[in-house]
């Protein structure tokens, strides 16, 4: 037996005391921020299990940009507050009994695997130099599990066009809904000003710092999102109308080179998304870095929501 | 017990908690963060399965994480839908519920679009 460290026990109950919080607690708007709560505290488990990679993934996007997505949900929603609150449920013990049951199979299936368990950590560093990223998360999610990625970034895009497809006919091609206008002179445009310039090198950093290290597309895409958010939410610049062509291209060009490179890899090597050995590590930092500007713009696109202004004619 | 056993305990009673909520609660928002709830139970056993399968000098199996990286933004994706559809509801119909019975709030501008 060995002790668990204090962190850890503290950690853990921290996390379900907040789950319960978010799942009980009366207001719509205190639920979501104690979800917040729980994505970061779930952030500092995942270190703490040395999934560093979904740890920056879980902070920014499970937490950060979810967090803000049903943030600004609720706060929409709130002259429905009253009516909803009516809503409240019944405890219900047949629902009880069968969440229960899920957790404890969960927990009984996690605590009897095998020892040592199964691992493909040793496949995943045996073609590691073949790759010319240090990474093995990269390696997984670039080269290995290539396809899991594309179609991920397929999602996204099919996420963005379900959103946008809920625009009013008179709205469609114009730009998502005008946030409120900030102070000019309060910190929000202060901040606004401020950091853009510093969070952008964090993204470019963490992108290229991926190879090796923990990060890699997605965390940087999605703080170079927040800072794009953070300049149209303190009114320094406008969201663009969806029609814009640059902004479709800019969408769709991260995927489609993505596919470019896959059929590329057909014609010239052995398969889809076969990277020629000596072309690897360039081939997989020309799909990251076009794809990391796409993540960025389809996250932001994301966020704003459908258009509701109409495009002038 | 081990730190890894204790989060594994950990994630599957968060994804017991979300399953409740996104079972019982009948407030669509709430649906919303029960389930976000759960999956983040899913992510966290994940990287404790990953944690689980520790060689070759990394510290874990990069398989699940990556795999739950991938799972994220997939939900992330699910989130902002779901949340843009409950949104359009409550711009249509002037109330943010499932219930079919529910009286219109007097307040919203019910709109077709």
């Amino acid at each position: 037996m060995i002790a668990v460290p204090a962190l850890d026990l503290v950690l853990a109950a921290l996390v379900l005391g907040v789950a319960t919080w978010a799942v009980f607690t009366r207001e719509s708007f205190a639920a979501v921020v104690g979800m917040v709560v729980f994505g970061l505290l779930l952030a500092i488990a995942l270190v703490r299990l040395e999934a560093v990679d979904v740890a920056l993934t879980e902070a920014a996007l499970g937490s950060g940009l979810s967090g803000a997505v049903l943030i600004a949900a609720a706060s929409r929603l709130r002259s429905a507050e009253a009516a909803v609150a009516a809503e409240r449920p019944r405890p219900r013990a047949a629902a009880a009994a069968l969440s229960a049951a899920v957790a404890a199979a969960l927990a009984t299936a996690v605590l009897s695997l095998p020892d040592p368990a199964p691992t493909l950590a040793p496949e995943a560093a045996g073609s590691l130099a073949a790759t010319g990223v240090g990474n093995p998360v990269t390696a997984v999610l670039m080269a290995y599990r290539a396809m899991d990625t594309l179609l991920e970034k397929v999602v996204l895009l099919l996420a963005l066009v379900g959103v946008w497809s809920l625009a009013k006919d008179r709205a469609w091609g114009g730009r998502p809904s005008q946030r409120q206008r900030a102070d000019p002179r309060g910190a929000l445009v202060f901040l606004a000003r401020l950091l853009p310039p510093l969070g952008g090198v964090v993204g470019v950093y963490v992108l290229w710092a991926g190879a090796d290290d923990p990060g890699g597309a997605f965390p940087g895409g999605t703080i170079l999102a927040a800072m794009w958010l953070l300049v149209l939410m303190a009114g320094l610049a406008d969201a663009p109308p969806v029609s814009r062509r640059p902004l479709r291209l800019l969408l769709v060009g991260g995927p489609a080179l993505f596919v470019a490179v896959g059929l590329g890899g057909l014609w010239l090597g052995e398969a889809f998304l076969a990277y020629p050995r000596a072309w690897a590590k360039p081939l997989i930092l020309a799909i990251e870095i076009p794809m990391t500007l796409t993540v960025a713009a389809t996250l932001g696109l994301l966020f704003l929501g459908p258009p509701e202004r109409e495009p002038r004619r | 017990m081990s730190a890894v056993e204790l989060f594994g305990i950990c994630g599957s009673a968060a994804v017991g908690l979300g399953l409740y909520g996104l079972v019982v609660d009948p407030r669509p928002l709430r649906k919303i963060v029960a389930f976000d709830l759960l999956g983040g139970g899913v992510f966290l056993l994940f990287a404790v399965v990953a944690r689980r399968g520790v060689g070759a000098g990394f510290g874990g199996d990069p398989v699940p994480q990556a795999l739950a990286i991938t799972g994220l933004v997939v939900a992330f994706s699910a989130t902002a839908l779901a949340s843009a559809l409950l949104l359009r509801l409550f711009e249509a119909s002037g109330r943010a519920t499932l219930r079919s019975d529910a009286p219109a709030d007097p307040g919203g501008e019910p709109d077709g679009g």
